[in-house]
């Protein structure tokens, strides 16, 4: 790890101190619809960060695997804002180097569309994501019949838009990134 | 009623269908709906994924358009309602990041523009009466569910939308065509989201439990407000009878005698909606 822990303990303890208030009552866990997928189940990452265990909630899938559909978060009695933890952990992970899921790259392939064009053009970011992933050349048949049967019915746009102010856009991106 | 309307990167493309039937909804019922020009992406799950202060400044830009036209928005996509209403929360609460997001955009933000989904929109007491009044064509045979998904009422505290747990403002428009409205428990389930890009079959069992549970309740069809539910029930539904996934629009519109722009939308779905192509032809 690249980081110290104690920075990664700072940064929890600023943007989300409500972490603190976990009392284990699964509730989290039991309404997360993706939780069978998950190695760490997000009542044990609360459990993790509290210990200040940064490898090993940094390490697991469980980040990658939440569609932060916040359904923890609106149920969680001590109003525990889970989503964004989840967020915090995806970005310390990915500045770490530790990622073994396939998430960063659909972030990375969606931003790249928006930085470019300023909208997202959802054919070509099919393409870009299959380039990132690997997988352009790997025939699914079920995802080319989709595909097919998505273009048959005009669901496909087949060129992109690009707005007038793209150079907004750029300038939003660029900035941020320096401050990084 | 004047409106913007930020229609988001999906219904240019996959969820043409529920572009074309909002516009046709709303021109119907009185409801004007102005374009924002020159709108760019919400940033969707992965800018506030990546960065914090993205995931505020690209909704900001597209607020601030609304704001200098003096107009509050209409937003069918429910991932794009999200990221617009939890940006003017960030922008409402943190005055340093506003500031920071002012100084990159070159432009003040005043807050003015309020953000509604077209839900919203068409339940206002006025609208609902006009929609009450042009319908023409009773969906009587027709059962259906309604389903929300995530972002229309999760987090409650940011979307301001209906109860989160047991939503029922689609229900009530939906019951206004003359269709019969189930009542069952997979209203706000999740339907896997961006997932589908790459993890498939994580989507197609979430999404195979949600059509259980319409089925379960006798339902012939269910209702979505958002693209990417929409998308996710249709596209990733096995089996053979497969369950027609409706715009709310779309219902609202052909109950409201929209029967020659519904052939359209119907062309434009994966599932056919069959029992809806009876109705449309055959009012009885």
């Amino acid at each position: 790890m690249k980081k110290k822990d104690s920075d990664f303990m700072r940064r929890v303890a600023e943007e989300v101190p409500e972490v603190n208030r976990c009392y284990q009552c699964l509730t989290c866990t039991l309404g997360c619809p993706l939780v069978f997928a998950m190695d760490l189940k997000p009542h044990e990452i609360l459990k993790y960060v509290q210990l200040g265990d940064k490898e090993k909630v940094l390490k697991a899938s469980t980040c990658w695997i939440c569609a932060s559909c916040e359904t923890c978060a609106t149920r969680c009695p001590n109003e525990i804002p889970i989503v964004k933890l989840m967020d915090l952990l995806r970005q310390e992970a990915v500045a770490e180097g530790v990622v073994t899921e396939q998430g960063p790259k659909v972030n990375d392939a969606f931003l790249a569309a928006i930085r470019n064009l300023g909208r997202v053009h959802e054919l070509s970011l099919i393409i870009d994501l299959k380039r990132r992933t690997g997988g352009l050349f790997k025939i699914d048949p079920d995802e080319i019949r989709l595909g097919i049967g998505m273009f048959r019915h005009g669901k496909l746009k087949l060129l992109p838009i690009k707005i007038k102010e793209t150079k907004t856009i750029k300038n939003l991106f660029s900035r941020l990134e320096k401050q990084k | 009623m004047k409106i913007g309307y930020f229609p988001g990167c999906s219904l240019e493309s996959t969820a043409v269908e529920y572009d074309r039937s909002v516009r046709a909804v709303a021109a119907k019922v009185g409801v004007e709906l102005i374009e924002l020009p020159d709108w760019n992406c919400c940033g969707a799950s992965s800018a506030h994924a990546v960065d914090p202060v993205l995931a505020v400044a690209l909704p900001a830009r597209d607020l601030m358009i609304a704001e200098a036209m003096g107009l509050d928005i209409a937003v069918p996509c429910a991932a794009c309602f999200l990221r617009l209403m939890e940006a003017q929360k960030h922008l409402k609460e943190d005055p340093s990041l506003k500031k920071e997001i002012e100084e990159t955009l070159g432009k003040k933000y005043k807050g003015t523009a309020k953000v509604y989904h077209p839900l919203t929109v068409f339940s206002q007491p006025a609208v609902k009466k006009k929609i009450k009044g042009a319908v023409v064509n009773k969906l009587k045979e027709l059962k259906v569910v309604c389903y929300y998904g995530c972002y229309l009422v999760r987090p409650p505290e940011t979307t301001h939308f209906d109860d989160p747990e047991n939503p029922v403002v689609m229900d009530e428009l939906m019951a206004l065509t003359g269709a019969e409205v189930l009542d069952w428990a997979w209203k706000v389930d999740c339907c896997g989201a961006g997932h589908t890009l790459l993890r498939p079959e994580w989507v197609e069992r979430l999404v195979g439990e949600i059509v259980e549970g319409a089925r379960k309740a006798g339902a012939q069809g269910i209702v979505a407000a958002c693209p990417l539910c929409q998308a996710n029930l249709e596209t990733r539904q096995k089996g053979k009878n497969m369950m027609p996934i409706f715009y709310f629009t779309e219902l609202l519109g052909l109950a409201m005698g929209l029967k020659k722009e519904a052939e359209g939308w119907w062309k434009k779905h994966l599932i056919s909606p069959r029992i809806i192509y009876n109705q449309a032809r055959e009012p009885r």
